[in-house]
């Protein structure tokens, strides 16, 4: 079998990084602007790419479907943003940050990658700060920091609960100023549709502008994907309506390699849905398992209010199973345990789909007011969409897609397999391996975007220089623009019986079911077949309202789900090839006589990577092996 | 709960709008409103006509998106709520409810509900930034910062920029929106050196596009975040302010 090579840098791990960026060739700022870039997606991994690579002097070309880059879904994580500074000083420090996320992710994440972004993750702070992003502070003047999602030092900074919205306004902000600089040229309501590879290199894009429907090309020295991650293939999800697997699927397509798709977080603290016509699933920040405790009822059928229930007849079934982590336990397992004692029909709620997190003890220890200075915006929202009070009622929470950790394979470089084409922050698979602690996807969409990125392209941009990017006249533009026109027109004459949400929510419970919390070999492969159907029937019967040449979001719709339907097939074969339970990824088959996980660190301490085999084909496999120097592989353990 | 909805129609920025009336039926209390709007869409579509466009993304009243005159209210009804958040409980069996895009001349109608808000970002490209290049900060703690002067700066950073403010503005003016990030970055000791500056850059492009604030406080009532409008006391101090300021002898006179 084909073996990747991730182009890891030699020495030891806490010198790769310096050693690496040593050996790069530099661009000089004369040369600079002689090169073009163009960043897809404007997150917080792609407005910081295009802003610092704006200011490094390249010129940039940027593009978002948004109406504005501050829209992006980078905006709605609540919790907070890790780093290594140590400024508590409980016994924080870079290896122990990157130890916490090799360990969090299963031991299936690739070590250099992780220990550079532990590295960089006090720079961001600073940079963060430079730029105007209020983190909570003490009366002091310092920085505050809380301990989150598990980790037993306080490592997170924060900004109430809307820390992703201040830092991808610090992101629309320093790009703002490099349009207003001339340095970046921004496309919104601009939504990428094609990569275009001449020559063996990706040279541009396809894009098709949301309110004219006019499709252009757009070449350049190299490609940024930085488009975020595929939750939506779940249909309900706590993603954003417009996110999507399109950019990346379209790379895939072309050629570059997809890493562990499987690789999925179904997070543990969301508002149940409350009727099937739920449009999307909204998130309650992890932050409230700090303080709140997690139950259901021990008796099955319960039909009691959570009031009426007395203590002894409460399951606090975390504290039971998990004494040493209790309600804190990592993601994946708190999932999981909540799946469980749905499925014995222990789960509260009208429609049974929910288990309590309860504040009453909290706020008998703490007082009220503490836990509203703590959690009151959560609580108001949440109070907003279910028209309960948590403060008199517990939570009632359910897990649901959140991030995917999976995505387009990228080397050291963060250079995908097709040369000149990158992919950042969530869109890539790199650092977080089979499950993302908390507070680390801002980690590594702005470490990507501001310390990573534009160092690593230098090297391959300077191999280029005195040559011009390849010319829209080429073919290779050509031939993408009319794929494009194609798949338009012919979702547009479908003229079925049946709408796009239709499918997608029929996908969306075959994944769930299937490719959710759970999954078996039996699953998978009844799974991969009813999506073949869903999918060929998706194009014989979808129907599509209104034209190609205005505002049309279900046409955009119509484009993403027909992307979703193959990344699911993929997702399913990636699933169905790793018999081993390792983080977010449970096999049935593959568990201890406790119902934990078992690894199989023989036979898949490896990153597969998916090669594109056709609409409907099987995927071609190609391996990374995975090697652990500095950290001892073992049987997480959270008892 | 049965409604009956009046939603304005306008194929595209020059064509000639009207209100069209549609009945959705079976609404369950616990929909929000744009789920409201979806199954509507979804009948529309299987009965061959055009689906009602409007704008909307995360769902969870942070990014901004959504924008919906409602019955008159921007973002409808409930104090502090984006349109996404609103949910069809706050009406009643039997409601007819008006549906119709923001109201701004510096808004224009792209399609039935959307509008074009890119105003919005010529205001922050012009001065709605503090220039910290990357990699050029020093260490976090070394600034230090009241913790009431970043819960206020907070308090302004809260702005979601969806336009409710402008929308609600007898006049079309911007001064929450732009006082509110004005407020943010100007509390803040990184935001300083730039304060005057911000100021002047921010007002002069904001009056290319909006009214003038004649201090009704129709938009502190209609944001969603509850931003309050004293924000725009700071930023016009601070406008009257850089116009007489010697900016080279500001180290001598903050």
């Amino acid at each position: 079998m084909m073996q990747l090579d991730a182009k890891i840098p030699e020495g030891p791990i806490a010198e790769k990084w310096d050693n690496h960026r040593f050996a790069i060739p530099l661009v000089s700022p004369a040369n600079k602007r002689k090169f073009s870039v163009i960043v897809i997606g404007t997150g917080l991994a792609g407005a910081s790419a295009a802003a610092t690579l704006g200011e490094l002097g390249y010129r940039v070309k940027a593009f978002t479907y948004h109406d504005s880059s501050r829209r992006a879904h980078s905006i709605a994580a609540q919790g907070g943003i890790n780093a290594a500074k140590n400024y508590q000083g409980d016994g924080d420090s870079i290896f122990r940050l990157f130890y916490d996320t090799v360990k969090g992710g299963d031991y299936r994440s690739r070590e250099a990658n992780v220990y550079r972004l532990a590295q960089v993750s006090n720079e961001i702070i600073d940079q963060c700060v430079a730029q105007g992003v209020p983190f909570a502070r003490e009366y002091g003047g310092l920085l505050a920091n809380r301990s989150f999602g598990g980790a037993q030092v306080s490592r997170t900074f924060y900004a109430r609960g809307v820390t992703g919205q201040q830092l991808l306004l610090g992101t629309y902000q320093a790009l703002a100023r490099q349009v207003s600089a001339g340095t970046v040229e921004l496309f919104t309501r601009s939504e990428m549709l094609e990569v275009v590879v001449a020559e063996g290199k990706a040279v541009g894009v396809v894009v098709r502008n949301l309110v004219t429907g006019e499709v252009t090309s757009h070449s350049a020295h190299a490609v940024v994907l930085a488009t975020g991650g595929y939750s939506n293939v779940y249909y309900l999800s706590t993603n954003a309506m417009a996110c999507n697997g399109t950019a990346i699927w379209r790379a895939h397509r072309k050629g570059a390699l997809f890493g562990n798709p499987c690789f999925t977080q179904i997070h543990p603290t969301c508002i149940p849905a409350s009727d099937e016509f739920q449009s999307k699933l909204t998130l309650m920040s992890e932050s409230l398992r700090n303080d709140g405790r997690i139950w259901v009822p021990r008796e099955i059928g319960e039909t009691r209010s959570a009031s009426e229930i007395p203590e002894e007849e409460r399951d606090y079934y975390l504290e039971r199973r998990y004494p040493a982590f209790g309600n804190l336990v990592p993601r994946d397992v708190a999932s999981r345990a909540a799946e469980q004692v749905i499925n014995e029909q222990r789960g509260v709620g009208p429609l049974r789909n929910g288990v309590y997190l309860d504040f009453a003890e909290a706020i008998g220890r703490l007082g009220r007011d503490t836990i509203e200075e703590r959690y009151g915006n959560l609580f108001e929202m949440y109070e907003r969409i279910t028209d309960e009070n948590p403060y008199e009622t517990p939570m009632r929470i359910y897990p649901a897609p959140h991030y995917t950790m999976g995505g387009l394979w990228v080397d050291y470089d963060l250079m995908t397999t097709i040369p000149g084409l990158y992919s950042i922050g969530e869109a890539n698979f790199s650092d977080h391996g089979a499950n993302r602690l908390g507070a680390s996807a801002l980690m590594q969409g702005l470490a990507d975007g501001y310390f990573v990125l534009p160092y690593t392209i230098g090297g391959y941009l300077a191999g280029m220089l005195g040559t011009d990017p390849v010319p829209t006249s080429h073919p290779a533009f050509a031939e993408a623009e009319q794929d494009v026109r194609d798949r338009v027109a012919r979702l547009l004459g479908t003229n079925g019986s049946r709408t796009i949400d239709w499918f997608h929510r029929e996908l969306g419970k075959i994944m769930i079911e299937e490719c959710g919390m759970a999954r078996s070999e039996n699953g998978l492969r009844k799974a991969i077949s009813e999506i073949a159907t869903l999918r060929e029937e998706y194009h014989r019967d979808v129907k599509v309202p209104g034209d190609g040449v205005s505002m049309n979001e279900s046409l955009e719709k119509a484009g993403r789900v027909a992307d979703f339907f193959e990344l699911a097939e993929l997702m399913c074969h990636d699933a169905l090839y790793r018999e081993e339970s390792c983080g977010g990824h449970f096999r049935l088959e593959h568990q201890t006589d406790e119902g934990e996980a078992r690894r199989d660190d023989e036979r898949f301490t490896h990153v597969a990577a998916w090669g594109f085999g056709g609409v409907g084909a099987e995927p071609s496999l190609t391996r990374e092996e995975l090697e652990f120097e500095y950290v001892e592989l073992s049987q997480r353990s959270y008892k | 709960m049965d409604i009956t909805l009046k939603v304005w129609r306008q194929e595209g920025p020059d064509a000639a709008g009207r209100f069209e009336t549609y009945q959705a039926t079976d609404v369950s209390p616990d929909m929000s409103f744009l789920e409201m709007l979806d199954i509507l869409n979804e009948r529309l579509t299987l009965d061959g006509e055009v689906p009602i466009a409007f704008e909307h993304d995360c769902r969870e009243g942070i990014c901004g998106t959504c924008n919906l005159m409602i019955d008159g209210h921007p973002h409808g009804p409930q104090m502090g709520t984006a349109t996404c958040q609103l949910h069809m409980r706050k009406f009643s069996d039997g409601d007819t409810i008006t549906v119709e895009p923001w109201r701004a001349a510096a808004f224009p109608i792209i399609k039935d509900l959307a509008v074009d808000r890119s105003a919005f970002d010529r205001i922050i490209e012009a001065g709605g930034h503090i220039g910290a290049p990357t990699g050029s900060a020093p260490d976090a703690n070394l600034i230090l910062i009241p913790k009431d002067a970043v819960d206020a700066a907070m308090d302004a950073a809260l702005c979601i920029g969806c336009g409710a403010c402008v929308a609600a503005c007898p006049n079309g003016a911007a001064q929450l929106f732009v006082a509110a990030k004005y407020a943010h970055l100007s509390l803040l000791p990184q935001g300083q050196p730039e304060r005057f500056r911000r100021a002047e850059a921010m007002v002069d492009t904001m009056e290319e596009y909006f009214g003038a604030c004649s201090n009704h406080a129709e938009c502190e009532a209609a944001c969603p975040k509850s931003i309050s409008i004293d924000f725009i006391a700071l930023l016009n101090r601070d406008y009257v302010r850089a116009k007489w300021r010697n900016r080279r002898l500001a180290g001598q006179s903050v």
